[in-house]
């Protein structure tokens, strides 16, 4: 108890932002390992160093099979993400707008697929279709999906419906506008960015999924597939170059919707 | 984020009874694919777990039945899989818990006074979230791997026994799943931590409490709602994971999982009831340790 008191007050005293600056490397560690060595000449496997070079990122579909597998993956997490978004908004806004008969109930059955491990989920859903003589695939795969991102959106949207303010709709409503208006004109650009990082973080999900596109997927192939395949026998370096555009183009994606919302808060601010 | 939910609670609800109908449409799509691709799945998974082979003994028939020799047969068979997923599950889940804390403390409540980096460091423990996990072990695998500089290293000092290779083993493993988990862990305590009022612990502070006391009685039972969403976050998917203990990863065939026997039974011996036993024993004892993990922590209106 001593001890440890003593490393609480240490870590208090300043080691803290040395701790959470370590923390960080630590966590970023092997995406900048996945970075440096899309840029490996490797030689069967990329697995050691071997000399610097930019023929992975020029010749991106030197695997034939890896690019359709992206392909396949950002057809899938498209696909999903719309629907995701678009069902789990709707459950969002009934969730925090209006109560009714098995509310609570509502939010504890949206809770549990969170709860549920993966494989659980996985081999569930691919027994009812080896049950209903559907075969896995595409298709499979993006009901699975949509599956696994709902309650995800729901969660995400309902944190920014508890933020909105009912007085801006009544207002609407007081000038005469019908709820359609309301709707479109008010509440869905308030809920817009909400919206928006649901979608993002169900893309995100869908995009790097296995264990359930796994057991669903079938012959269709996807990123995480042919890279849990390819672990076997040795990842090529061009799928460290997929997994780092994704990565960098991502990062720059958040990063300005961050800077531009600290700008905009800050002219209000002026504003005031 | 997402994780931001699970700490808010407290709904505002303004009264709008009369548009029932409205809200049968905005619920009922929903609500739908939630029954067909989530509960039915679940129950036809519960079936199959029940179903004997079929009286043709071809592989991958089965008819069903009342037949619990599935469950028999896993846990008599499985058990070291089972013990050793939970048992993966709680150190990895506790060590996850120590290592984001203060973390989740340095950027809630040290950095709130400069937005701008603190919204930095967040996207920082978010960004594994945008490169493949696989391809991320894969990065530890090599750099862990025998005659890697870190383990070269590991041997000089003598952390490791030269004979010893760490990949492959159950410390790899855990190694890994603490890895791949820790922003499931630190984004929701960081949502609590962040809505902590500073004045709470200047008033303790100002009353005599020691830094050790002050930790204790406030910042620990107000950064509870996160604790508990951490801990859920990151013992759920551990406990079924098996990409981390796979031999093509961080493990080997001794540290096979329970989904690693699911993805067995399942994709190459065909044998669903086992699978789905499996599955239901699995889901079963995650259900009863939450359940008993929620009420003890007395914060059922979380969920």
């Amino acid at each position: 108890m001593k001890a440890l008191r003593s490393f609480w007050s240490g870590l208090k005293r300043g080691s803290l932002p040395v701790y959470a600056l370590i923390a960080l490397v630590f966590l970023l560690t092997p995406i900048f390992y996945t970075i440096v060595f899309s840029f490996n000449k490797s030689l069967r496997r990329n697995t050691v160093w071997n000399s610097f070079t930019f023929d992975n990122w020029t010749h991106i579909c030197a695997r034939q099979d890896l690019c359709s597998a992206v392909g396949n993956s950002i057809m899938i997490s498209l696909i999903s993400t719309l629907i995701a978004t678009a069902l789990g908004t709707a459950l969002a806004i009934a969730l925090v707008r209006y109560r009714f008969k098995f509310r609570s109930a509502v939010n504890f059955a949206l809770f549990l697929p969170m709860a549920t491990p993966e494989i659980v989920m996985g081999a569930g859903l691919a027994g009812l279709f080896f049950n209903a003589g559907v075969g896995p695939g595409f298709v499979p795969t993006v009901i699975a999906h949509v599956m696994f991102c709902l309650s995800f959106v729901v969660v995400t949207v309902k944190a920014r419906v508890q933020t909105l303010d009912p007085a801006l709709e009544e207002a609407g409503r007081d000038l005469y506008a019908n709820p359609s208006q309301v709707f479109w004109k008010i509440t869905f650009p308030l809920l817009l960015p909400g919206v928006l990082s649901a979608a993002l973080l169900s893309f995100a999900l869908s995009f790097d999924d296995f264990i359930i596109t796994y057991f669903n997927s079938g012959s269709v192939n996807t990123f995480p597939k042919f890279i849990y395949v390819a672990a076997k026998g040795g990842v090529p370096a061009q799928a460290n170059v997929i997994a780092s555009s994704v990565f960098l183009l991502a990062i720059v994606i958040v990063l300005a919707t961050q800077i531009s919302s600290h700008f905009k808060r800050k002219r209000l601010q002026h504003v005031k | 984020m997402a994780f931001a939910a699970f700490g808010s609670s407290a709904p505002t609800t303004q009264g709008q009874t009369k548009s029932g109908r409205v809200v049968l449409a905005l619920l009922l799509p929903g609500l739908i694919y939630l029954v067909l691709f989530f509960v039915i799945p679940l129950v036809s998974l519960v079936l199959t777990s029940l179903e004997a082979p079929a009286a043709s003994g071809k592989i991958g028939e089965y008819v069903p039945g009342v037949d619990f020799a599935n469950y028999s047969y896993v846990v008599t068979k499985y058990w070291p899989q089972i013990a050793r997923s939970f048992g993966f599950a709680f150190l990895a889940t506790i060590i996850a818990l120590l290592i984001s804390y203060p973390l989740a403390y340095f950027i809630g409540v040290k950095v709130r006074s400069r937005p701008m980096l603190q919204r930095m460091m967040v996207t920082l423990v978010i960004a594994p979230f945008f490169i493949s996990f696989l391809l991320r072990t894969i990065a530890w695998k090599q750099m862990l791997a025998d005659h890697s500089p870190i383990m070269e290293w590991a041997h000089q000092v003598g952390l490791m026994s030269p004979s010893q290779s760490f990949i492959g083993s159950e410390a790899a493993v855990v190694f890994g799943l603490v890895y791949n988990f820790i922003p499931f862990m630190t984004l929701p305590l960081y949502t609590s931590l962040e809505r902590l009022d500073i004045r709470f612990l200047e008033a303790g502070s100002d009353l005599y409490a020691s830094p050790a006391k002050v930790f204790r009685k406030i910042t620990l039972p107000l950064s509870m709602p996160g604790i508990i969403s951490g801990t859920l976050l990151t013992f759920i998917p551990i406990a079924g994971d098996y990409v981390n203990a796979s031999r093509d990863f961080l493990g080997s065939s001794n540290t096979s999982m329970i989904g690693t026997m699911v993805d067995a039974d399942f994709l190459q011996n065909r044998n669903y009831p086992a699978a789905s036993a499996m599955s239901v024993v699995l889901m079963g004892i995650i259900l009863i340790l939450v359940t008993w993990y929620v009420r003890k922590s007395g914060t059922e209106d979380l969920l």
